[in-house]
């Protein structure tokens, strides 16, 4: 299996969704200059750079999606995401809904987040629980370049709006990469590791902590379940309550801030379904409420690690 | 315009202020919600979408009535919309402000003040894209001018040759505002020639200037694929959403739009130079709110959506 980054598993998913379907088109800001191949491949009316403009960048992917094309747009930084919003939750969030089903939006936006490069909160910001509360929308977050690649072919064959975002600490992190067509379906979780005694749900950079913090309990005799979800909507029910009614016990782990994040509502959802199951109280590890720092030990210290992963899935199983 | 042209012009114009008035009077009945008319306007409506062929596809807004009935829009479904019925253009989802009727070809209304703006330039580019002679209509008010996206819409419509004819309705209001509070521009036009497009100021009361000027303008866009902004100069002489007292409004500035409706001034030439007799013209009027008696009928009798339909067409 060849090695590639999460970038190059981006770049690779688009030239491959791109020759499969002539109407998959990227804009963006840059795009044209950073991804230059696929401006050779594909020529210039594919691979647009954009004036500096996020909603209109956003506007015309969705009125693109409506009318034929299947854009994907790059929007950089997911705080940058704020100039778009009208365009991606007002419009291809809703306009299908509202007009009884007419139009259709399948369109992708992507974005980088998360702490890695020091770069402060206008630009480091996990506010993907945004997209997730907002109804018409799909939210993918990928933890490595293999599911990098394949959950971007899926977000680019769906119908819908997907909000694509990348985890910026794992943007140059190799990993085995699946030759040809692996499309790794939406809406389905990743059981990365299976235990009995405790469930270790994550996306993105802290499902790493999960899987090393699971390493750990496994040394001390404790088997823990790691999840990644890897799509955060549509969210994968049946995995995180199958595990949850085996183990009993629960850790959500996010870098995003907690309240309201996408840890509350698989808190919440095991509270309805599976509460008879838990042996113990739901642990959520997650971001503070906080903008990102960009000071390298503040930057860390905002995302939860696999120590604080370890501790908290022994305390669960150890009863304390 | 010939005669004939200039009379079916009269009858859309009615038609649109007959549909108006009576959704004001259904809403004063407590029979329909509140509506956002474009009493007025008309000529404005009908100069610029009788210009357009049927591949052309309108992008509209909260005021879409004009644009929806010079289009063709059934009155009847229209009013299930208003009604929030299942025999709406958009089964009941939309209400009145962002009614789309996408087998007429008007598409993603949006009732977000510019959202129409930052649509029209995806829609365009897919007509330039998979090809077809049709062009792209985006009206928008003198309200959406002064949102960021006007700006960013015409700036990419331009620079990537994108076939839309933009439409600023210009009726002097921004809601409760009225537009010279807002800016010191008399007209939009400048800001697009600051950006390298073509544009035009027309007055939107006069139903053949709008056109003969929104013809020269689609003529221009489907030649050269390049983007034009038309402003229309109207006023709107209703409030922004029905109920309005209009207690804001400057009562001579009313009275001297009043006395420009469009309506009334193409009547009164139409009579005046003999194309159109008074018996003609009211039997035109008489015909108008005979359909809207059926309209009303129909949405009337049009079911309310069912409780599955609550959660129906969110995804595709
Ligand atoms: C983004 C946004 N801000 C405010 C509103 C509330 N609103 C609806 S219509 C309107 C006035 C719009 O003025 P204009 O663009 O001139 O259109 P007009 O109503 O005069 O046709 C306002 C403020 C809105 N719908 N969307
Ligand atoms: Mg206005």
């Amino acid at each position: 299996m060849p090695t590639m980054t999460v970038t190059d598993a981006v770049s690779a998913a688009l030239a491959e969704e791109m020759r499969r379907d002539p109407t998959v088109l990227l804009m963006g800001e840059g795009v044209a200059t950073k991804r230059l191949p696929l401006v050779e491949e594909f020529g210039a009316p594919r691979v647009r750079n954009t004036p500096l403009a996020e909603g209109i960048i956003a506007g015309t992917a969705a009125g693109a999606a409506a009318t034929g094309l299947r854009p994907v747009i790059d929007l950089l930084f997911a705080p940058f995401l704020t100039y778009a919003m009208d365009e991606i939750v007002n419009s291809a969030g809703k306009l299908r809904y509202i007009s009884g089903g007419q139009f259709a939006f399948p369109m992708v936006v992507l974005a980088q987040t998360g702490a890695g490069w020091g770069v402060g909160a206008q630009h480091n910001h996990n506010n993907e629980a945004w997209f997730v509360h907002s109804p018409g929308l799909k939210v993918v977050m990928p933890s490595n370049p293999a599911d990098a690649k394949g959950l971007l072919k899926a977000a680019i064959r769906d119908d819908n709006p997907v909000l694509f975002f990348t985890d910026i600490g794992l943007a140059y992190a190799d990993g085995p990469v699946p030759d040809g067509d692996a499309v790794v379906p939406l809406g389905k979780a990743a059981v990365l590791r299976e235990g009995a005694d405790v469930t270790l749900v994550s996306y993105a950079k802290t499902v790493h902590g999960c899987v090393q913090a699971a390493a750990r309990l496994a040394e001390a005799g404790i088997e823990a379940e790691v999840i990644d979800l890897r799509t955060l909507k549509p969210l994968d029910e049946d995995t995180i309550l199958r595990s949850v009614r085996k183990t009993g016990r629960l850790v959500v782990v996010h870098e995003a801030s907690r309240m309201c994040g996408v840890g509350a509502e698989i808190a919440a959802l095991v509270a309805e379904k599976a509460f008879g199951s838990l042996r113990a109280p739901v642990v959520r590890l997650t971001g503070p409420d906080a903008p990102a720092p960009a000071s390298y030990p503040l930057e860390q210290a905002f995302v939860p690690q696999a120590e604080a992963i370890e501790s908290a899935a022994r305390g669960l199983v150890e009863g304390r | 315009m010939t005669s004939d042209t200039l009379i079916q012009a009269l009858e859309r114009m009615v038609l649109i202020r007959a549909y108006e008035d009576t959704l004001v009077g259904l809403h004063g009945q407590g029979r329909a919600a509140g509506t956002c008319t474009s009493v007025g306007q008309e000529a404005s409506a009908v100069g610029v979408v009788s210009a357009l062929s049927s591949e052309d596809l309108i992008l509209t807004n909260h005021r879409s009535a004009g644009h929806l009935l010079a289009r063709g829009a059934d009155p009847g479904r229209l009013m299930a919309e208003v009604m929030g019925k299942r025999d709406g253009y958009c089964k009941g989802k939309s209400g009145s402000l962002h009614i789309a009727a996408k087998e007429i070809g008007v598409v993603l209304t949006s009732t977000i003040v510019g959202g129409e703006l930052a649509l029209a330039t995806g829609v365009a580019l897919s007509r330039a894209t998979l090809g077809g002679e049709g062009i792209v209509v985006c009206f928008f008010g003198d309200g959406a001018a002064c949102e960021g996206r006007f700006h960013e819409s015409l700036n990419l419509a331009a620079l990537w040759n994108l076939p839309i004819l933009y439409v600023c309705e210009n009726n002097q209001w921004q809601a409760f505002v009225h537009r010279k509070e807002t800016t010191l521009a008399d007209s939009v036009v400048p800001q697009a020639a600051a950006l390298g497009m073509d544009g035009k100021s027309v007055d939107g009361n006069d139903v053949e200037a709008v056109q003969a000027a929104a013809a020269e303008a689609v003529a221009a866009v489907r030649r050269t694929r390049k983007p034009f902004l038309l402003e229309t100069r109207t006023y709107r002489l209703r409030g922004h959403f029905e109920p309005d007292d209009q207690s804001y409004v400057d009562p001579s500035e009313l009275e001297q739009w009043r006395g420009r409706d469009p309506i009334a001034v193409l009547r009164a030439r139409l009579e005046r130079d003999g194309l159109l007799s008074m018996g003609e013209a009211d039997a035109i009027e008489a015909r108008a709110r005979g359909i809207m008696e059926s309209a009303v009928a129909f949405a009337e009798a049009s079911p309310y959506p069912g409780a599955e339909d609550l959660t129906r067409d969110v995804y595709a």
